[in-house]
């Protein structure tokens, strides 16, 4: 450790450490993870019992993703060209506040008040439902997680589960709080009707429908969408409009990559070998159909993504399908749990995504919120490197380096910081000051010090390390080890 | 490799204590110098050398990572195996030293050490093909597998393997084991709130099996879960696997 | 102001492109050889899809109809829709014609907008076809077609899938290399693996959340309505 271990200035500007403390503090929360991280871990580990099947199965996904990155502008554009062809019309916007008014927009221009949405992370960046409302119009999620995360006005405390970091007795009184004529009950599948009930009405009487999508088919103009309830069938299909919104990385070249990044992704999200819907949206409904939207728009997302992909390292940062198995694995997220990051992706991921969208000056210490156990990595389908992102955005984030793309770089140099780094090159840059740091802690070092900065937050849980007598260098010397 | 001796060993090794251990555990530094010596190799330690600049590296401090990790480099310059009792160290010296050094006028000699760098379990059961005997009375260990040894040096199967030949050992899985301890170098003193939630599981953990003592290859987590038995009150004690195989087998 | 959207971010992305490096092919031997023997292709099928709770029915090409009657009785749905001018309605009005009492037969002959209420309100079965099966995932593939609509497969309280065990292929990837999907995708394609869903309470499992609580497969081998040239 050469650090002075305070925290640096700015940590404490989102508060992630005095969230997290919080939460820690929550046994009711830190149960509700472990119990629901420790079950989701071991579904995951049995769909990929095979090790073999597992790193070809990851190496092509990888590949499948890194092929993609590697012809971004072009299969973006040969998206939008197919998409057309299908008649799907295709909207750009740089910002959520763009990519809002650009919703918003094909909502007025139908008349479109009351709206039903399925589950979206990229409508979650764009605060959406926030957005509709204060515009006048009625957006209901209608995933129940979703559904009941936003009818408690919280937001998703992880990617694919949001509404994990409650329990059964608090969605029984929230529903009973909030929901007209519902009995109260605790039972799982009492409260599942009761949502059923409230939205199956929703979907009749929708005027449009948004939802997100899971990959984008440039050869095809084709849409994945899936899901295990049915909102999201029920959302793209009911209503006459349908808007998908999608990030602009979600795209893949061909069909055939499709079904692989499926696998991997439902297999390393619940542990399942499939969710119970698939769905291939390739167009409106056609000419005799009798259901279907009549319009199927996509609203393609950059927001910060384009910066990313400048970057080569980070680049790889766009792999990622969004599976979640990095934070089920996260030993850090397993016991903080998602909204102690107070990002809309939580987790290693949101560790690497959140402080390139908001800037390394303002997010810095979600890097450095990770002891690079690098259980994240070793789990993630698409084989993002994420602790060595960790570690380059700690150095982004402290040292402005010249031509450096990241948002914010440099912006979070602390002077003490840089200090205690400079001390500990020189102490161990050269023999002759480490034969001193060394002497000095194998004399000195099992003195009592006071408990301040580095050694109180180390001995609060545990106790003080005591250095050796006499350093392995005095040992080997006594034991005539030879130097050369 | 120069000096290969008879059945494709090594005759001769330099020996890369790490700094953890040259303050804190000299005794596994020791002791992982007289298991290789005994085997019948030289074993040479420059005392020259300080820290692998994980540190520094790790909390993105390149440069200062570069200056520490650059005075090592310089250190081994003969065409041996550096053996290192630490997969943490091992695996800087391994995966970070070539992008560390890329472009750098010794980026060649970098990539030479990052080439022939060995955990020391991993240099004992692939390299060596050792076999022990154990000579102690019965004893419940259990086994903590460091982050960085598993997933940065890869090293998971040897320490056991180099166990399981202890005739009077008996290891105790340890439950949720690939997690992380909670150590993480500046970690646990940047957030010692969530370092401290992690450590005192896996203090917990380690009690649970009942073993008289947990063993790993790395210093850092051994002063953080040994730290945090010992303000739990518990029995079990910390101990460095070449420590732990050197005692049971000495006297050979 | 879009269109300005769209070449600024086309033209970052366009600048920051690194040559075709990482471009390579994929390997796609891993899930190529993802094949099961035709003899085992269903009854994998099945086992998947009951453990994701779906139901089984045998019936032939002569007994489907009263089958699907006789779980629909015991269902106490009061009727089940089915495409309009399908073969499969044919069929069954042909077979179910001058029993007494029974589901009632309905038909989804208009557009949704004409047809939401029934739809919503008081259907409670709704019955189709299935292009096949895959075995790899215990997935039905439905596709929609003006004859049988999206909807059918979703809204009602129980979805019965007729399902001929000879279409039953080996998993997606085969399935989307077929020219029936690789020469140009249909406007709505689904896989359908089981009742509809949800996990979102605690992970625990409840049906029924928003689609089908039941879903039927009747398996028909040589198909339901053989003239369709199954
Ligand atoms: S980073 Fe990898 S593991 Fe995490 S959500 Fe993305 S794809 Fe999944």
């Amino acid at each position: 450790m050469g650090a002075d271990g305070a925290p640096p200035p700015g940590a404490g500007a989102h508060g992630f450490r005095a969230r997290a403390t919080a939460a820690l503090g929550d046994p009711q929360v830190r149960a509700n993870f472990r119990r629901a991280m420790d079950g989701l871990m071991a579904k995951r580990a049995a769909l990929f019992a095979d090790p073999a099947e597992w790193r070809a199965m990851r190496a092509l996904g990888a590949s499948i993703r890194a092929r993609t990155l590697a012809r971004l502008p072009e299969l973006l554009e040969r998206l939008e060209e197919r998409c057309r062809a299908n008649g799907i019309e295709v909207h750009w916007a740089e910002t959520t506040a763009e990519a809002n008014e650009v919703v918003l927009d094909l909502l007025r221009a139908r008349g479109a008040t009351r709206v039903v949405k399925g589950k979206s992370m990229v409508s979650e960046e764009m605060h959406l439902n926030d957005f509709l409302e204060a515009h006048g119009v009625e957006s209901l999620e209608s995933d129940l997680g979703e559904y009941v995360i936003q009818l408690d006005g919280e937001t998703p405390s992880h990617i694919i589960m949001p509404a994990i970091h409650k329990d059964r007795q608090q969605i029984a009184r929230l529903f009973g709080r909030k929901i007209r004529d519902a009995a109260y009950s605790e039972d799982v599948d009492e409260l599942t009707a009761t949502a059923r009930r409230v939205l199956r009405r929703k979907f009749e009487e929708a005027d449009a429908g948004i939802s997100g999508v899971n990959c984008a088919v440039a050869e095809t103009g084709t849409l994945v969408l899936i899901e295990n309830e049915g909102n999201g069938r029920m959302s793209t299909h009911v209503p006459p409009l349908h808007v998908a919104l999608m990030g602009l990385e979600k795209v893949v070249e061909r069909l055939e990559d499709v079904p692989p990044l499926l696998s991997l992704l439902t297999r390393s999200a619940t542990g399942q070998l499939v969710t119970t819907y698939v769905n291939m949206i390739s167009g409106p409904r056609s000419p005799g159909e009798k259901d279907g939207p009549r319009e199927v728009h996509l609203v393609v997302l950059d927001n910060g993504r384009s910066r990313i992909y400048e970057d080569e390292e980070l680049a790889v940062t766009l792999r990622c399908i969004r599976c979640g198995a990095c934070m089920n694995h996260c030993p850090v997220y397993t016991r903080v749990g998602g909204h102690a990051y107070d990002a809309v992706y939580p987790g290693p991921i949101g560790k690497v995504l959140t402080p390139q969208m908001e800037g390394v000056d303002r997010r810095h210490e979600l890097p450095h919120a990770s002891s690079l156990c690098g259980a994240c990595a070793e789990v993630c389908p698409v084989e993002i490197p994420i602790t060595r992102l960790l570690v380059r955005l700690r150095a982004e984030a402290s040292t402005r380096r010249v031509g450096s793309t990241v948002l914010g770089a440099g912006g979070a140099r602390s002077g003490g910081e840089a200090l205690s780094w400079r001390l500990w090159k020189r102490a161990f840059g050269s023999p002759g000051a480490y034969r001193l740091v060394s002497w000095l802690a194998t004399r000195l070092g099992r003195l009592p010090v006071p408990r301040l900065g580095p050694l109180r937050a180390w001995t609060s849980v545990r106790t003080a390390p005591r250095p050796a007598r006499r350093s392995l260098h005095e040992l080997a010397r006594e034991k005539g080890v030879p130097d050369a | 490799m120069e000096e290969v001796g008879a059945n494709g060993r090594p005759g001769t090794v330099y020996f890369f204590g790490t700094c953890l251990v040259d303050l804190f555990f000299p005794e596994a530094g020791l002791a992982g110098i007289e298991l290789l010596r005994r085997e019948g190799l030289r074993v040479v330690y420059p005392q020259a050398q300080t820290c692998c600049g994980q540190p520094a590296f790790n909390c993105g401090y390149r440069d200062e990572a570069l200056s520490v990790a650059r005075a090592q480099v310089a250190l081994f310059p003969e065409p041996w195996p550096v053996v290192v009792p630490s997969g943490s160290c091992a695996g800087m010296i391994r995966t970070h030293y070539p992008e560390l050094f890329a472009g750098e006028p010794d980026e060649a000699a970098a990539r030479g050490l990052a080439g022939r760098v060995h955990e020391l379990t991993e240099f004992l059961v692939d390299v060596l093909h050792v076999s022990l005997v154990d000579r102690g009375e019965p004893v419940k260990v259990t086994w903590h597998a460091s982050c960085h040894a598993m997933r940065e040096a890869g090293v998971a199967a040897q320490p056991k393997a180099l166990l399981a030949q202890l005739a009077n050992v008996e290891l105790v899985p340890l439950g949720r084991e690939r997690e992380c301890c909670g150590f993480g170098g500046t970690f646990s003193v940047r957030e010692p709130e969530i370092s401290a939630a992690m450590v005192e599981d896996k203090a917990a953990d380690v009690a649970a099996t009942g073993a008289a003592l947990v063993l790993s290859g790395d210093g850092g987590c051994l002063l953080n879960v040994g730290g945090a038995l010992e303000r739990q009150g518990s029995r079990a004690r910390p101990r460095h696997v070449a420590e732990f195989l050197l005692e049971r087998t000495r006297g050979r | 102001m879009r269109e300005g959207a769209r070449e600024a971010i086309l033209g970052r992305l366009r600048a920051a492109r690194r040559g075709e490096d990482g471009a390579a092919p994929s390997d796609f031997a891993v899930v190529r050889e993802k094949r099961w023997p035709e003899a085992e292709r269903l009854p994998r099928l099945r086992r998947l899809m009951e453990a994701a709770h779906a139901e089984f029915l045998e019936a032939t090409g002569e007994s489907w109809p009263s089958a699907v009657r006789d779980l629909l009785v015991e269902a106490g749905a009061r009727n089940v829709m089915v495409g309009a001018g399908s073969a499969v309605e044919a069929r069954l009005a042909e077979a179910w014609s001058g029993l007494p009492g029974g589901p009632e037969l309905l038909r989804y002959d208009r557009p949704v907008e004409e047809l939401k209420g029934v739809l919503f309100g008081s259907v409670d079965a709704g019955l189709t076809t299935c292009e096949g099966g895959l075995a790899e995932t215990g997935s039905l593939v439905v596709v929609p077609t003006p004859e049988e609509p999206r909807l059918l497969s979703l809204v009602p309280p129980i979805h019965l899938v007729l399902l001929d065990p000879a279409t039953v292929r080996d998993g997606l990837w085969q399935l989307l290399a077929e020219p029936r999907f690789a020469n140009g995708m249909p406007p709505n394609a689904l896989l359908i693996s089981g009742p509809s869903k949800t996990a979102d309470i605690e992970q625990t499992l409840a049906y029924g959340v928003h689609g089908p609580k039941r879903l039927v497969v009747v398996v028909v081998p040589g198909g339901a309505t053989p003239s369709r040239g199954s």
